[in-house]
């Protein structure tokens, strides 16, 4: 049974892991505020779920200890989304124009020239 | 260095917090800023879990608890004081 | 090389990076950020250092409270520091001729951290070894704070309630109930999912404030840090629901009140000590046994710090933000 669990720990971890590095990245290489967001959002949601449950796996009998991660899984998840939509519409209010596609091209182009 | 799947963990997430750090410092706008800072909290709220289970010691949770409230609460200052601020330059 | 020394390494890397781009920068909204993040940055490196109060009261009030505080009174000041006009190089030689003194009266102390320490012979295995017997709690840090020191605990709660009544004195005018009615407050109005999810949040958090409260005899928390999540929970209703609606809500007479309440009651407990026959402050004669009493006093008199530290920082707030409105008021209307 700890077999199977640790095993299930090891998996949800290392793709919690993963998804983390891999939002991050996307944070430091994507063009335009927007596309950073978004990036940021897949390490809040799935890098910060998978964590926790790769955590949770790991809890030995005691109750509490699996009580307060989730709660704090439900709390980023709650608050994460709702800061996130908070930040992007203050952005538009304040004029960020979202980069779009032709944009995007454009730039490609100046860069390869 | 022991390989446990914590171990490993901790490194991501140290990775992670030093790419979000640069794209604290560098981002042209400052929305770029208050993101990167705002994944950076989260950020630290994973690895004081993942310190806890780490060195055995289940009270560090309360803390990530505790950071995973501030870190919304101080986005939520942030850009109160954006908003005004920027009233204000309106209303100039 | 464990895994410790390497986290170590990086955050110790990161904080220099910060305290550096909080140097160069000129702009003051990125320094309060930068600060927020340096902040950060030391809870996390407490942890690292197991040391698990120092972290929570760091991250609670250092990355928390104090930011908001400081984000608070930025729109009443210029957006960018002023370039200094002076260069005075006798500062600098004053203050290097002081740290090199510094340093070389150090040099006479014993190692860093050593066994055979003064300091760790006389106090600390005492604290450390008799805790259990002499206070029973399990956090010995609750029990120096709150019982062995307690009369230092004391001074600080009452320096926090000095400072809530400075900023009052100094910065806080009550307008004519006509003026406060004509601004416009800004309440963040257009943000519905934000206040809905707060309205949700709310009530756990202070659900929370009051766990951190009362455990903190069992694991890390106490008054400091429960005072602090809970007026970060009244900060978060003001910030969203405008000052006007929370000072409705949240009296601040009542808030004045409670601010002198919990010194009181810490005062009160020294005092109910000695009417008991033994020294102030001297817990063990609150009841029949002197555990009982022990935990009666430390509760008490957490209680007490708890209360005044919530209130004086809703206090702080709420003048800091009243004082924005203040100025915004001044500005010639269109």
């Amino acid at each position: 049974m700890t077999v199977l669990l640790d095993l299930l720990s090891w998996v949800a971890l290392l793709l919690g892991s993963f998804f983390l590095i891999v939002g991050s990245v996307g944070l430091l290489r994507f063009p335009d505020f927007f596309t950073r967001m978004h990036a940021a959002g897949v390490t809040d949601s799935l890098g910060a779920g998978l964590i926790l449950f790769g955590l949770m796996f790991q809890v030995d009998g005691q109750w509490i200890v699996l009580f307060k991660l989730l709660s704090i899984l439900f709390f980023i998840w709650l608050t994460s989304p709702a800061s996130s939509h908070a930040l992007a519409k203050a952005a538009l209010h304040h004029n960020q124009q979202p980069l779009l596609g032709d944009e995007v091209r454009n730039r490609k182009q100046a860069a390869n020239e | 260095m022991g390989i446990s799947m914590f171990s490993v963990t901790t490194v991501a997430i140290l990775v992670s917090m030093i790419l979000a750090i640069t794209r604290a410092f560098l981002g042209p706008s400052l929305y770029d800023r208050v993101l990167a800072i705002n994944v950076l909290g989260t950020k630290t709220v994973l690895l004081i879990a993942v310190l806890g289970f780490l060195m055995g010691r289940p009270e560090f949770l309360d803390i990530a608890l505790l950071y995973a409230l501030i870190n919304f609460i101080s986005i939520i200052g942030l850009m109160r004081f954006f908003e005004y601020s920027s009233s204000r330059q309106e209303e100039k | 090389m464990t895994i410790e020394f390497l986290v170590d390494i990086v955050l110790l890397g990161l904080l220099a990076l910060t305290a550096i781009a909080i140097h160069k920068t000129r702009d003051l909204f990125a320094s309060i950020m930068l600060t927020g993040i340096y902040s950060l940055l030391s809870a996390l490196f407490f942890i690292v250092m197991d040391a698990v109060d120092v972290a929570f009261t760091e991250a609670a009030v250092g990355a928390g409270i104090s930011t908001l505080l400081m984000l608070s009174c930025m729109p009443l000041v210029k957006k960018q520091e002023q370039p200094s006009r002076h260069h005075r190089p006798l500062g600098l030689v004053v203050v290097t001729l002081t740290g090199a003194l510094l340093i070389y009266g150090t040099m006479d102390m014993p190692p860093f951290g050593s066994v055979d320490d003064p300091i760790q012979q006389h106090v600390a295995p005492r604290y450390l070894h008799q805790s259990m017997d002499e206070v029973g709690l399990p956090n010995v840090v609750t029990s120096v704070l709150a019982s062995y020191r307690g009369f230092d605990t004391f001074g600080e709660t009452v320096v926090i309630l000095t400072a809530g009544i400075g900023v009052l004195a100094l910065l806080g005018f009550r307008r004519s109930r006509a003026q406060e009615m004509q601004h416009r407050v800004p309440a963040m109005q257009q943000h519905m999912i934000l206040r809905i999810i707060s309205k949700l949040l709310i009530p756990p958090i202070l659900i929370f404030a009051f766990y951190v409260q009362f455990h903190g005899d069992f694991g890390p928390g106490g008054g400091f840090q429960a005072g602090a999540i809970f007026a970060a929970a009244i900060i978060l209703y003001t910030m969203l629901f405008g000052l006007s609606t929370a000072r409705q809500v949240f009296r601040e007479r009542y808030i004045h009140l409670l601010a002198a309440v919990g010194v009181l009651i810490y005062g009160a407990v020294g005092i109910a000590s000695m009417l008991a026959g033994k020294n102030f402050l001297d817990y063990d004669a609150l009841a029949a046994n002197p555990l009982t009493g022990q935990h009666v006093g430390i509760l008490l008199v957490e209680l007490g710090v708890g209360i005044t530290v919530a209130a004086v920082m809703i206090i702080i707030f709420y003048t800091f933000s009243g004082r924005l409105d203040k100025d915004d008021h001044k500005e010639p209307e269109s």
